[in-house]
């Protein structure tokens, strides 16, 4: 099972020259604009007008707070896969504690709910 | 015809041993043609999908489609590429120029190494990992990544807006969509993929699994971006989204690789829940083909039939609606499996 794994290393490395020729192919034949004698072309797109202010501004904090529910849910599933695998060997004491421990997260679900993390404003 | 792939792969490597290679090194040479052949299906395919989403889209919209190049225009996707091929590549100057340029890069090989677990028939798969389900998973939410770097590193309004709402949708929904796959892997015990198969002799698991099968396609769309789910890229409002800033090959790299992403979700899905490479009378690489497509059709029928969803609607669905669906299915089946040995069926 080992040797899987360096096996997937190199078909990653081929995957990466995929796009590197995609780019180079169309290097080949695309004509090549130069910023310093056309500036107009490199500006940031905003429908014609120029851009004002930063982009890189803080964010809405909302999307933050899914991600921080999407971080205990991500763990969550870390937890869930092995014992899933797993699952008809344990018996069914290990169902039980997985029931309690859905059971706990659910109840943080609950939680965020009720706070209203899962609002949209 | 059946092991016709198989029979060949075996030819080859022995033909490379028989030239006097040590045969790990033919092993190497063997994965270097399977990945001629992968990125050789992933461009065909994209040539035909693209076009048929076009002849679909019209269908529906009583509409002709492409009908100039070629018979039916077939061949419109050639030009289109051959188009987005001589199209100049612009990197806006007020750009971070490092993370623009290898955003689409890292899209399309995220998308391709997708196809390293997905069987292709009996016995067929570029690696035949043991963990081949988790890491199509955690692999498939990699994409997220590459949509937040095509966002932040393009410095432009729309872009932002478009990459912080596909993370925050992507991330959402990736929840479900690792969930609603619980229920299979409890049924069947592993995580291969051909072992996950080949557990579908008697029963597919779409019927064994109806839920899961439901919330992971909608789970599986809003993965994808796919419309009733493309808030992110919403051209009507955010002028494309993330991809706002790219041309040329850069941009059709992102095209490319979203298409690769549905073939290898459709695939996964065929695989996980239709019972995968299994069926009657056709060989097995015919049969996933015939299923992929079975279900590429019926996200295009989705993405024609739904208008966009409203962000708040579409957070507040994966939240409260499919999160605890999915959590239910899990208890379900695990109440299921148990009452299946108590009545003695299984």
């Amino acid at each position: 099972m080992l040797a899987d794994y360096p096996a997937l290393g190199l078909f990653i490395l081929l995957t990466i020259a995929f796009p590197v020729a995609a780019m180079a192919l169309a290097w080949l034949f695309r004509p090549k604009p130069k910023a310093a004698e056309d500036h107009e072309k490199f500006l940031t797109y905003e429908c014609g007008v120029d851009t004002r202010g930063k982009t890189w501004i803080r964010f809405k904090v909302n999307y933050f707070l899914y991600a921080l529910v999407f971080l205990a849910f991500d763990v969550e599933v870390l937890f869930l896969y092995p014992w899933a695998v797993k699952f008809q060997v344990l018996g069914a004491f290990a169902f039980i504690e997985m029931i309690i421990f859905i059971g706990i997260l659910l109840i943080g679900l609950w939680y965020a709910w009720k706070e209203g993390a899962l609002e949209w404003y | 015809m059946e092991p016709l792939f198989i029979n060949l792969a075996e030819a080859f490597t022995g033909w490379m041993i028989s030239l006097g290679l040590d045969p790990g090194w033919a092993e190497a040479v063997l994965l270097v043609v399977k990945w001629i052949i992968v990125v050789t299906i992933i461009t065909v395919n994209i040539i035909i999908l693209i076009w048929l989403e076009r002849k679909v889209s019209a269908f529906f919209q009583e509409r002709l489609g492409p009908n100039r190049l070629g018979p039916f225009g077939i061949f419109q996707t050639i030009a289109d590429a051959i188009k987005l091929l001589t199209k100049e590549d612009i990197v806006p100057s007020a750009a971070d120029k490092l993370i623009f340029k290898t955003a689409p890069m890292f899209f399309i090989v995220v998308a391709v190494m997708l196809y390293t677990v997905i069987p292709m028939g009996k016995g067929m798969q570029v690696i035949n990992l043991n963990v081949g389900l988790l890491f199509f998973i955690s692999v498939g939410s990699l994409s997220t990544i590459a949509l937040l770097m095509a966002g932040w590193g393009s410095n432009n309004k729309w872009s932002l807006m478009g990459a912080v709402r596909s993370v925050a949708q992507m991330v959402s929904y990736a929840i479900p969509l690792a969930f609603s796959l619980l229920g299979v892997v409890m049924i069947t015990g592993s995580l291969n993929l051909q072992d996950i198969v080949l557990a579908q002799d008697k029963w597919w698991f779409v019927i064994l699994q109806p839920i899961a099968f439901i919330t992971y396609f909608i789970a599986a769309t809003a993965e994808l971006n796919r419309g009733p789910f493309d808030m992110p890229e919403a051209e009507q409002e955010l002028t494309g989204g993330a991809y706002t800033e790219y041309t040329g090959m850069r941009w059709a790299l992102f095209f490319l690789a979203e298409y690769t992403n549905l073939v290898a979700v459709s695939a996964l899905m065929a695989t996980v829940f239709l019972g995968g490479w299994q069926g009657p009378w056709l060989p097995s690489w015919l049969w996933i083909i015939i299923k992929t497509y079975a279900i590429i059709l019926v996200f295009f029928w989705v993405k024609w039939t739904f208008p966009r969803i409203r962000m708040d609607h579409l957070m507040s669905f994966s939240w409260k609606v499919l999160v605890p669906v999915s959590l239910g299915n899990i208890l379900l089946t695990g109440a299921g499996i148990y009452f299946c040995r108590w009545m003695g069926w299984c």
